[in-house]
Formats: C-alpha cells, sequence, structure tokens
C-alpha cells in the first residue's frame, strides 16, 4: 500500500488544524483576559495582532487544489474569502486595534467569530484525520 | 488600626499648638468643628467669631468654678440627654464624656446619638458613657441651601418659569455669614443627667454651666477650648488629671479642618475651607500619626477582622484591596485649593508631646476598638459585640429604627415613582412645534431633576458632574429602542469642586463582589450589613465603618460622610499603587522652525510660563524639562549648579537618543533660576532660525524616552506639518474641496505613528497635550491622536500671528494661564460601573479604554469631559433605582494617590411616557453629536449628518405613534423635549458638520475634538449661544451676590428677527462673548458702557469693556463676570459693530436663519415633518 499524495496533505492538514485549535484556543483566552483588567492590554492586542497572519497563512489550501481534492477545497473557501475580506482595511495596528476594540461590541464580536472558528477547526481537524485513513486506506 | 487616630473636627485650632498652659484640660479628643451652620445654629458663631483663647486658668480652676464660656460661642440649648451614669464614677478619677460633639452635617433626623468617647488615659473601671442627643439645628435646611450655594433670588422676573433655581451659580455668600461654628461639648458628665448650658453671649468671656459640674471634677467647659476641645476635658477631675496633661491635644487641633496638616500648628483658621459654600465634614484623621508613640500604639486587634472581605482582589490597581493597617477614617472640607488638600496628615507636624503618658492619646474614635487596650479599658465594654455595647446605653443602638434612612429613602423613591409630579407633567405637555415660537425658557436650560424622592435628590450627584441623558431609565432595552433616544451619561470627573469631603480611612468600604464604593444610595438591612445597589449582595459593614466621624458616634454607618454625600475623595493607601506615587512632571516640547518664531508664540509662550512657574501644580519633587525641535532636536542641561542653561543638540534623527540622562528633566526649585534664564533667553536664540523643517515625530521619541521611567505631562506646541523623520505627514487638504457638499475626506489619521506613540506613551502614564498654531493645514486630524489616546488636551489657534491675529493672541495666553495654573492628576484610570443589566458599550472622550469598563488616562485634568454609550442587556424589572459609579483614581500633583467617586442614583420606569418626561435635551443633543462624530469619522460625513437628522426624525415620529394621542397635523413632541431639534439643526451648523461653508480642514477636526472632551455648558453654549440684549437691562429677577446685583436678561432667539438696529446685544458662545452693537444704538449706552460718544467713534477692534464707574457697565460687567465665573477657560470678548465686515462670525451664529451651510429652523422643521409622514 502506498501513501499517496492526497494522505500526504490530509495529514499536513491535521497537524496544521491542531494548530489552528490551538491558536483560536489562544484568542479566546486573551478576549477574555481582555474582557477582564489586563494591565498590559496593550501588548495583549499587539500579541495578538502577531498571531493573525500565521493564521491565516496556515489556512491555506493549495495543497487541496494540488491535490485534486475539490470538496475539500469548496469546504475551505468560504473561510478563506473570510479571511481575505477580514485583512483587507489595513487599520493598523493591525486587525485588532486596541483602540477600537473594546468599544461598541467588538470584543463580543471577535468573540464569537473565534468560536465560530474553532468549531470549524475541529471539524476539519475530524473531518482531514477520516480523510487521510479512507484515501490512506482506499488507495 | 496600629495607629489609632484621632479624629478631629477640623475647624478649631488652638494658638498655641503644643500649648503648654491648655494643656491640661485637653485630655479628651480634641474637637473642632467645621459645622455648617449658620451662627444662629446651636454651634456657635462664624469663626470669625471666635477667640481662640486658651485659658490656663480655667483648666485650674476648681470644680466649682464655671466653665468658660468660649467668646463667641453660643451653646445653647445644648443638651446632654441620656448620660448614662452607668457606674456612677466610684472615684475622682472617673469621668465621663459626653462629649461627642454634632457634626457639621446633622441629619434631617434632628436626632443625634452619639457615643462617648471614653478617655483614653483614665481607664476607669467605672467610665461610663454618656450620649447625647442633639436637636438638630433649625438651620438644617439653611445648610442644604447653601450647599447648593444658591444665590439669593430678587423677585423673579415676571413670567419667569415656575421653579426658578440656580443651582448651578455658586457664589461664595460673604464671609462674615460663613456656617462655621465650632461646637464645645462640654459636659459634665456627672450625676446630673442633663446638662444644660445657658446661652452663652458671643463675645462673652465666660459663661456658666456650672450647674451640672459635678464637685471634683473639673469643668474646663472653656468655651475657647471649644474651638479645639474636648468635651470630655471638660469633666475632667482636676487634681487628678492636671498631672497628665495631654498636651497633644492641642496639637490634634491643628489637623483639623482641612487636611493641611502641616500647616496646622499655626492654629489659624486659614486651614479651614474659606468657601462658604459650608463643607460639611470638618473633622479630619490624623490618620495614625499619632498613634505610633506611647501605649496608645496598641495595634487594634479589628484590623485583622476587617480583612474579612477582601479575599477577593484584582489585579488592576483601582480595584485595590481595602484593608490596611495604618488607621482612622476622616473626612475633611476641602478648599477648592488643590493645595490645601494635598497634605494629609503629617506625622511630624506634631510636636513632641511632654507628658508620655496620655501621649498621642487616641483620642480618635476611628480608631476605636483599638484604643481601648491601650487604656486598659475592659475590651469587652467597647468591642464587638453587640451585647457588650449595651452598657453603653442608648448610644448607637437606640435609634436603631431610624437608623437606615435609605430603607425609608427607597420607599419613599418607590413611592415617588407612582405619582406623576408637576415637573413630569410639564415635561410631557405636548407642544406643537410649528405652532409654538417661543421654544427658549428666560434662563439657561438646567438640568431636569429625575424623580426621586426628595432624600435621594437631595444627596445626588450634581448634574455638571454626572448626567445621564434619561434621567428616566427605562426599563427594558425594547422600551429603550422604542423611545428612539439614546441611552447614555456624561461625566466631568474631575471638575473643580467647591466642595467635596475627603476621607481618611484605613478600610474604604466596597462592595466585595463588584467592588463599588459605598455610596448614599446603598441600603442598610441592618447595623452589621449593607447591600450594594448595583450587584445587590450582600455586604458585611467593617468596625470601623461603624464609628462615624463627624458626629463621632458608634453605631452609625448611615451617617458616614460615603452614605451622606455622592462626591466623596478617598486618600487611598498602598493597595491602589503599582509604584510609588509618581511626581508631578513636566515637559514642554516646543517647536523653534522658522515657521514658529514668525509666528511668535515662542516669546508669549516663555512670558506666561515665567509668570505662571510657581502656580505650576506640584511639590518638592516636581520635574521640569525642556526642548525645541526644528529638523534637530535641542536638549537643555538644566542641571543645578550651571552657571547657565546648556544646550545639547542631536541631529540624528533616525535614531534619537538622549544626550544626558539625569540633568535634562530637573527639579524645578532646585533649578529654578537656570530654569528662569533659558525662558528669558529662548525666545531670542531661535529669532535668525532659518530652519523651516519639523521633526516633531523623532522629538516625540525623545520626549518619549525623557519621560517614560516617570510619566507625567508632555506639551507639544507644534507650528506646521512635521516633514521630517518618524510620523512625516503630508498636505492631504484640498482647498477647493472645504465648501464641498459631498463627504469631507481625510478626517481620520494619515499615519499610525502618533496612535502608537499616544498608545505606548499611555502605557508609561505620559499625558500629551497639544497646541497646534497653525496657519497653515498641519493635519490635525493624525496629530491629535497623540492627544487622544494620551488622555490629554487639543488646542489649536487658526492663524495664529503675535501681531495680525490679537484675538488669537490673547486667547493663547489665556488658556496657557489657566493650563499651567489648573490642578493635575497622574497616573489615573476611572472605572465606571453600572446596576447590573447596564453596561457600557462605547466611551468617548480623550482616554485609552482598558478594559470594559476601565479608562486609562495618563493625565486628567479638570478641563475634560467624558461620555460613555449604555445598553440595558438585563431588563431591570427587579430595581426601581439604577445606579451610576463612576471612580477616579489618581496621583494628586502632591504624590498622594486618590480616589474620587461620583454615585449617581436614577428612577428606573416601564411607561414611554415616563422615559420622554425624563429626557434630558441638552445632553442628548451632546451624545448625539460625539456619535455622529464617531459616524463621521468610520463612515462619512452626510451619513453623520442623516443620523443626526434622523435621530430628530425618529424621536418625533416615535412619540408621535406611541405616546401622543393628540391628533395634530403639526410636529407635537413632548414639552421636555421641545428643544431638540433646535438643537439638532445647530449641530447641523457646527464647523464639525457643516457642509456648504468653506471650513478649513484642521478647524472641522478640532471642532470635533472640541465636542469629544469638552463639559456638557461648555458645549451647549458652543452649539446653541445664549443671547442677551443688554440695553434694555432691568434689575428685575437680578441675582445678588457679593453685594452685587447681577442682572438676568431674558434668553432670546438665535434669529436676526429677534435683533433691532437700535439694540446691544450679547452673545455667549462659550469661549467668546460677542457684544453686537446696533447702529443705532443708544448714545448713552455707548458712552456709559464703552466710553465712546457715540456708534461711529467705536473702534472695529474693540476687546474689552472699560471700567467705567457708570451704572451701567457696573451691571454689564457684573453679569459677564458671573458669566464667566464657572468657567475654566476665561472667554475673550469682541465689541461687534453692525457694519464692520466681522459682522458675519456673529451672523454665523444665529443658527435658526437660512445660511449657506443649512436651512433656516422652520424649513428644517418642515423638513422633518415631511420626513415623519
Amino acid at each position: 500500500m502506498e501513501f499517496p499524495f492526497a494522505a500526504f496533505c490530509f495529514m499536513l492538514a491535521v497537524l496544521l488544524s491542531a494548530a489552528l485549535i490551538l491558536i483560536a484556543v489562544f484568542h479566546l483566552y486573551v478576549f477574555d483576559e481582555l474582557k477582564k483588567n489586563s494591565k498590559n492590554f496593550i501588548e495583549h492586542c499587539y500579541g495578538l495582532n502577531s498571531l493573525v497572519l500565521p493564521e491565516y497563512g496556515i489556512h491555506f489550501c493549495i495543497m487541496f487544489f494540488c491535490a485534486t481534492e475539490w470538496f475539500t477545497l469548496l469546504f475551505n473557501l468560504p473561510l478563506l474569502a473570510y479571511h481575505v475580506w477580514r485583512s483587507k482595511p489595513a487599520r493598523c495596528p493591525g486587525v485588532y486595534d486596541p483602540i477600537t476594540i473594546l468599544d461598541d461590541g467588538t470584543l463580543t464580536l471577535c468573540q464569537v467569530e473565534h468560536w465560530c472558528k474553532l468549531v470549524f477547526y475541529i471539524l476539519s481537524f475530524i473531518y482531514y484525520l477520516y480523510s487521510m485513513i479512507y484515501v490512506w486506506v482506499t488507495s | 488600626m496600629s495607629a489609632p487616630v484621632n479624629g478631629y473636627f477640623g475647624y478649631g485650632q488652638t494658638p498655641t499648638p503644643n500649648g503648654g498652659a491648655a494643656a491640661p484640660r485637653q485630655n479628651g479628643p480634641v474637637q473642632t468643628y467645621t459645622a455648617a451652620y449658620p451662627a444662629m445654629s446651636y454651634y456657635g458663631p462664624p469663626p470669625q467669631q471666635r477667640n481662640y483663647h486658651t485659658i490656663p486658668s480655667h483648666c485650674t480652676g476648681t470644680s466649682g468654678k464655671p466653665p468658660v464660656a468660649n467668646s463667641g460661642r453660643r451653646a445653647n440649648d445644648y443638651y446632654q440627654n441620656h448620660c448614662h451614669v452607668a457606674a456612677p464614677s466610684s472615684a475622682p478619677l472617673s469621668h465621663q464624656y459626653a462629649s461627642a460633639i454634632p457634626s457639621s452635617a446633622p441629619p434631617p433626623s434632628g436626632h443625634y446619638s452619639q457615643f462617648q468617647q471614653q478617655h483614653p488615659p483614665y481607664a476607669t473601671p467605672a467610665a461610663y458613657y454618656g450620649q447625647m442627643s442633639y436637636h438638630s439645628p433649625p438651620a438644617h435646611s439653611q445648610e442644604q441651601q447653601q450647599q447648593q450655594q444658591q444665590p439669593t433670588l430678587l423677585p423673579p422676573p415676571p413670567g419667569g418659569l415656575g421653579s426658578p433655581l440656580y443651582p448651578v451659580v455658586s457664589y461664595p455668600s460673604s464671609p462674615g455669614t460663613s456656617q462655621y461654628g465650632t461646637l464645645v461639648s462640654n459636659q459634665t458628665a456627672a450625676p446630673v443627667r442633663t446638662t444644660r448650658y445657658g446661652n452663652l453671649q458671643p463675645g462673652s468671656t465666660t459663661a456658666v454651666a456650672g450647674a451640672a459640674v459635678h464637685p471634683g471634677y473639673n469643668v474646663a467647659p472653656s468655651a475657647q477650648m471649644a474651638s479645639a476641645v474636648n468635651g470630655q476635658g471638660s469633666t475632667i477631675a482636676k487634681t487628678a488629671h492636671r498631672t497628665c496633661n495631654h498636651q497633644p491635644s492641642l496639637n490634634y487641633d491643628s489637623y483639623g479642618g482641612s487636611v493641611n496638616g502641616d500647616r496646622a500648628p499655626s492654629g489659624t483658621p486659614t486651614s479651614v475651607p474659606s468657601s462658604p459654600a459650608g463643607t460639611q465634614y470638618g473633622y479630619i484623621a490624623n490618620s495614625g500619626t499619632s498613634s505610633a508613640s506611647g501605649p496608645t500604639a496598641a495595634p487594634s486587634s479589628s484590623s485583622s477582622e476587617d480583612d474579612e472581605d477582601d479575599d477577593e482582589e484584582e489585579e488592576d490597581e483601582e480595584a485595590g484591596d481595602d484593608t490596611s493597617s495604618s488607621t482612622t477614617g476622616s473626612a475633611s472640607p476641602v478648599p477648592n485649593s488643590y493645595d490645601s488638600l494635598e497634605e494629609g496628615n503629617y506625622p511630624d507636624s506634631m510636636p513632641p508631646s511632654a507628658n508620655s503618658t496620655n501621649q498621642a492619646s487616641p483620642r480618635s474614635s476611628y480608631g476605636y476598638s483599638a484604643m481601648q487596650p491601650a487604656y486598659g479599658v475592659g475590651p469587652t465594654s467597647l468591642m464587638d459585640s453587640q451585647a457588650s455595647r449595651d452598657p453603653l446605653g442608648p448610644s448607637g443602638y437606640q435609634q436603631y429604627p431610624q437608623a437606615f434612612p435609605s430603607l425609608s429613602q427607597l420607599s419613599a423613591a418607590l413611592g415617588g415613582l407612582s405619582g406623576v409630579p408637576e415637573l413630569e407633567v410639564e415635561a410631557l405637555r405636548p407642544v406643537n412645534l410649528l405652532q409654538e415660537r417661543i421654544l427658549l425658557p428666560p434662563r439657561p436650560l438646567q438640568a431636569p431633576e429625575p424623580n426621586l424622592s426628595s432624600e435621594l435628590k437631595k444627596v445626588n450627584c450634581s448634574p455638571q458632574t454626572f448626567r445621564c441623558t434619561l434621567t428616566s431609565i427605562p426599563q427594558t432595552q425594547a422600551l429603550l429602542n422604542k423611545a428612539r433616544l439614546p441611552l447614555g451619561l456624561l461625566l466631568h470627573p474631575f471638575r473643580d469642586l467647591q466642595q467635596l469631603p475627603v476621607i481618611t480611612s484605613n478600610t474604604i468600604v466596597r462592595c466585595r463582589y463588584c467592588r463599588t464604593y459605598i455610596n448614599p444610595f446603598v441600603t442598610f438591612l441592618d447595623q452589621r450589613r449593607w447591600k450594594c445597589n448595583l450587584c445587590y449582595r450582600l455586604n458585611d459593614v467593617p468596625d470601623e465603618f461603624m464609628y462615624n466621624p463627624v458626629t463621632r458616634s458608634y453605631g452609625e454607618p448611615h451617617k458616614r460622610p460615603e452614605v451622606q454625600n455622592a462626591t466623596v475623595e478617598f486618600i487611598a493607601s498602598s493597595d491602589y499603587m503599582l509604584r510609588p506615587p509618581q511626581p508631578a512632571v513636566y515637559l514642554f516640547m516646543l517647536d523653534v522652525s522658522h515657521n514658529a518664531v514668525e509666528s511668535g508664540y515662542l516669546k508669549y509662550f516663555c512670558e506666561s510660563l515665567l509668570d505662571n512657574l510657581d502656580k505650576l501644580p506640584g511639590d518638592s519633587r516636581t520635574k521640569v524639562g525642556f526642548l525645541t525641535f526644528d529638523s534637530n532636536i535641542h536638549f537643555y542641561n538644566l542641571q543645578e549648579g550651571l552657571s547657565q542653561p546648556q544646550m545639547l543638540v542631536v541631529t540624528d534623527i533616525d535614531d534619537v537618543f538622549i544626550p544626558s540622562h539625569d540633568s535634562l528633566m530637573v527639579n524645578w526649585k532646585e533649578s529654578k533660576e537656570l530654569i528662569k534664564d533659558l525662558l528669558t533667553s529662548l525666545p531670542a536664540m531661535f529669532s535668525e532660525s532659518r530652519e523651516t523643517q519639523s521633526a516633531l515625530g523623532p522629538a516625540l521619541q525623545a520626549a518619549f524616552k525623557l519621560m517614560s521611567p516617570t510619566g507625567g505631562r508632555v506639551s507639544v506646541f507644534q507650528t506646521q506639518l512635521p516633514t521630517l523623520g518618524a510620523g512625516l505627514l503630508q498636505s492631504r487638504e484640498d482647498p477647493s474641496q472645504r465648501a464641498s457638499a459631498k463627504g469631507v475626506q481625510h478626517l481620520g489619521p494619515a499615519t499610525d505613528f502618533y496612535k502608537k506613540f499616544a498608545l505606548d506613551c499611555s502605557g508609561q502614564q505620559i499625558g500629551v497635550d497639544l497646541f497646534l498654531l497653525s496657519s497653515q493645514y498641519a493635519d490635525l486630524a493624525s496629530l491629535a491622536c497623540i492627544a487622544k489616546y494620551s488622555a490629554g488636551n487639543i488646542f489649536y489657534y487658526p492663524s495664529f500671528h503675535h501681531i495680525h491675529n490679537p484675538a488669537q493672541l490673547e486667547k493663547f495666553q489665556k488658556d496657557l494661564e489657566r493650563y499651567l495654573s489648573r490642578k493635575m492628576g497622574f497616573e489615573a484610570v476611572m472605572r465606571i460601573r453600572c446596576t447590573k443589566g447596564l453596561s457600557i458599550h462605547t466611551f468617548h472622550g480623550n482616554f485609552f479604554v482598558r478594559s470594559t469598563d476601565l479608562l486609562s488616562l495618563a493625565n486628567v485634568n479638570p478641563d475634560s469631559a467624558f461620555a460613555v454609550q449604555l445598553s440595558i442587556d438585563d431588563s431591570l424589572v427587579d430595581s426601581s433605582l439604577a445606579c451610576f459609579q463612576a471612580a477616579l483614581l489618581y496621583t494628586s500633583s502632591k504624590g498622594k494617590r486618590r480616589i474620587r467617586v461620583h454615585t449617581l442614583c436614577l428612577p428606573v420606569v416601564n411607561q414611554l411616557s415616563d422615559v420622554y418626561a425624563g429626557a434630558d435635551v441638552q445632553a442628548i443633543t451632546c451624545l448625539l453629536a460625539n456619535m455622529a462624530i464617531d459616524r463621521s469619522v468610520s463612515s462619512s460625513l452626510p451619513d453623520a449628518r442623516d443620523a443626526l437628522m434622523n435621530a430628530a426624525v425618529d424621536f418625533v415620529s416615535a412619540y408621535k405613534s406611541n405616546v401622543s394621542n393628540l391628533q395634530h397635523s403639526g410636529l407635537v413632541v413632548p414639552a421636555g423635549m421641545r428643544l431638540l431639534p433646535l438643537y439638532i439643526l445647530s449641530l447641523l451648523k457646527q464647523k464639525a458638520f457643516r457642509t456648504g461653508t468653506s471650513t478649513r480642514l484642521d478647524e472641522r477636526v478640532f471642532a470635533m475634538c472640541e465636542f469629544k472632551t469638552q463639559p456638557l455648558q461648555q458645549l451647549m453654549r458652543m452649539v446653541h449661544p445664549d443671547l442677551y440684549r443688554l440695553d434694555n437691562m432691568s434689575d428685575q429677577g437680578a441675582l445678588h451676590l457679593n453685594d452685587r446685583l447681577v442682572p438676568q436678561p431674558p434668553l432670546l432667539h438665535l434669529t436676526a428677527e429677534r435683533l433691532s438696529r437700535d439694540g446691544a446685544f450679547l452673545m455667549d458662545c462659550g469661549s467668546v462673548f460677542y457684544l453686537w452693537i446696533g447702529k443705532c444704538c443708544n448714545e448713552t449706552f455707548i458712552r456709559d458702557l464703552l466710553d465712546y460718544p457715540n456708534y461711529a467713534s467705536i473702534p472695529p477692534n474693540m476687546g474689552c469693556i472699560p471700567e467705567l464707574q457708570t451704572l451701567l457697565s457696573e451691571r454689564v460687567r457684573a453679569f459677564l463676570d458671573w458669566l464667566q465665573d464657572n468657567r475654566a477657560f476665561s472667554c475673550i470678548l469682541h465689541v461687534i459693530k453692525d457694519d464692520a465686515s466681522a459682522k458675519a462670525t456673529f451672523f454665523r451664529h444665529l443658527v435658526e436663519d437660512r445660511c449657506e451651510s443649512g436651512s433656516s429652523y422652520c424649513e428644517f422643521l418642515q423638513d422633518i415633518q415631511q420626513q415623519v409622514s
């Protein structure tokens, strides 16, 4: 039984989505911190901002394109589009602006966003794991 | 509690600190009061009349000797009741004190029960505690009045509104009527149960109270003592006690009145706040000062018990833990001047006591339980258990049933909700705007009063400090949505106050769960528990809180100053510090490029700073530094010992470094001569400068490096666009688009540099204030960020030139004077807490939001205001009252950590009509303006304008569809909100929002910044100026203030219709007055007021009113002074002739008329009506 490229892609995706889960959890933790009094609020915000690009980067799905896993690609496209849209306004300092994040429920929105992402990442983690084994076994 | 503290009522001070002869009498707690009573009250004469005699001879007088009555003191009707002779002293040694002195703030109940302090040195087993109940002075209401500082009114003008209260006006009455009285409590606790002192005539030096004197007790009631004296001293058995002189007691006196410990020994009444406003708390605590010495230092056992509720600690400083081991609660009246506030009680100012045994006798009541052990009083008699208190008889608990006014207040408040008061009916009267033309009240609009019970109203926070857009809070978000009005708060937390109770206490009582500070709106369930009014959870009353330093009585937690005042200030302990309080540090950054030199500001700045150098708030640690910049950065070494200032130039602006670390920021006292040298020579040094570049960004970085170890204030003076180094900016303004009706671009910052810089500053507790004196576009939208997010101020002087623009120069000078001398708070945070169910969702102002309810303010100044928007998360069905508390924790310029707490209480309603009845149209306008500014930056200006318009339309249609059952065809609004459309129209014509008129981008941005930071009243005058006619003023309805008659001309609508050629009109725009003189104005008027024979001879640029001795001139000047009085920054006056070109600036403010930037009021109403239907 050989190890097909698609299976390799899924295996990589499993690892990467595990990382994404961690990032999402970390975001949620920091948001929670921000809601309380945080002494180094600004550092927290900048810390989050430094994670934004890695997160968006990790969530790449070119490999599925290469592996011609069309369904998986489709599955990921909405989030990809969302990420592109989210990073579009080049406001700095970053996506999470320490000045406005507490205004007008922005923080709550961010929290909701990351809960959704967390669910999505966990689902994809399971799906990738399943797919990896499936592709490997059926090959 | 190791340091039991003597709380003294602050007022009286004996002239002989450490007074030798007087000492014998002062065994008891020295009590001095700042009583807010008029002389007619029980407690004696105004302070001026007081004689501070110490009469040694009386001390030694035999027992039968009549007590000395204090001259000038009237102790009339001073009853001593309920003196329990628990154990009628077995020996002459035992003596009793019934001496609690009624505090200056008697509760309305009119009854005091006060706990007697036991006299510490005499640990008589048979000590007994007398209790007195005082009839509350009839002058109580007067006191209230004084608190409001309500000026006396002449008969109201005919046609005036029914309730012409002008609480805003605070005029000190003449000192002669000041209400500080002091009371002596000379009690003989002798077997005679009730001692009545006859009327002691003022001025009499001796008076008799002797009847009650128990033989063997030395009654030393001395009137003189009165000012300073403990009531207890009076009953001292002479012989035995004489040896036990408590010398320190005199010294304690000196702490009285205000917290100036160090000034105290002078014994002069100067420490008493001179404001007749009648501060109520005159007692002080010498926190812990006395306790350190002698036997009295016995640590209180109770301190550990107080810890109970502090298990929860928040990381944030503001949430600091409450308990500390030091002692004492006290409050003192605070004069407006910050300086006198600052000094706390300084232990070292206490003279050494000769007699160690009684030294530092803790007369303090604060450390109540603590003092017992030291004096060998059986702890049980005083300690915590209630049973043990019983021997005290009627003290404390006797009045238990009436002890908790909060309960009755609450119920009364509930009751108040059911009925619809007159006020509301008036506010709800439907007004058809299309028909009624006269909408303005004759006097400037006052904040609507919340529909609360009178008790709650009385203690509620001043509307100038804390104001809500809806004084009746809707119960649910749905109801709020239905009302279509914004819900929010407008705060002015650090404004200069006429009076402020300051409390020193080792336990700052706060809710254990939500950390709310105890406030007048909490409920005391019983003696030991209170219910938080924000989270509704139960808390214990700490022991220390049971003692009321005002009345010096025990068991009356509801009479503590914290519970009697909605605005209080605490001296915070080290629990509230993250680091030792920083010194005041000021850095001035001056632009010295060619452009700056050309404008000439440098000379005037240096002059102004030289004049005000001594007024800079600060203490001996204060540091000052200077930095100038053009294309290079110049530092100034002002190290003490140099013969002249050294200039150090750094040319490497890409990588800025600090040439010397310790000599650039110098102690301003030590290096004063050098600083003066520098300021004198600075204008000349750069007069030949040809450097046109400006490296603001690198200079800011340098300033940051200089300041970051300490924090402090950076004042940036900039005159042009930064063109070099980091943060350089390009001109973004297209002059041809200034009048464009399509959106205005570039309202947001061009670069993040300044925003990031401000955040860094905020983190290091550096506040940046920006003075922009530019004649050209300088991209204020970007530059303003440095002040916005570091809690600074922005000042903008368009087209500043020292010769060509004298008006701006005058304004600059006046602003600078205020800016340099106003008080400051450093490293501040402000937390706003709301009743459960309400939450804050947006903040407006200059600060950095650090948490959902926490604002980080590197600097806080008395001229900045804030606004927040609220949302209702959970229905408020369970509560009838909603409360808001703003707590500002800051370091004063004297290095004290302080917490200023404001609490506002409002009723909750479930009817839309009640919501409308309580709507505050001015607050709503200001909040809408703030929201519109956010909208114009995040979206676009037309959007913001539409939103403003829609706010009016929505409100009218909501009222029409939900409340009004009248089928009017017109535009019907409730009377309370009748001005909303007018105010919205005014907003639309402001520089910030207007379109169609040529408006410079910088001016527009500056107007927006002003909206965000100006306090409400100032803002309203800018939005909708007050117009008065001056030439036919009458004295009808005038105010009498300090022997001056201040006329009160009625307000006029802002339309040219109201002007007439034969009149003279004054327009009050907040920061500027315009006096418009009509062409055919009466010549007598012109001569009497302006000293010119006729209209034609008035010069075009007249900027002041000459001081003439004519009646008219006096009246007008009195009126102008009165208008000016409550404003932070001085206004400038322009005299405008009808034909002058300056006329346009005047007519621009006539917002009801059609102009190029908008329609007339009538057209605007028709627009609204069209959109509604």
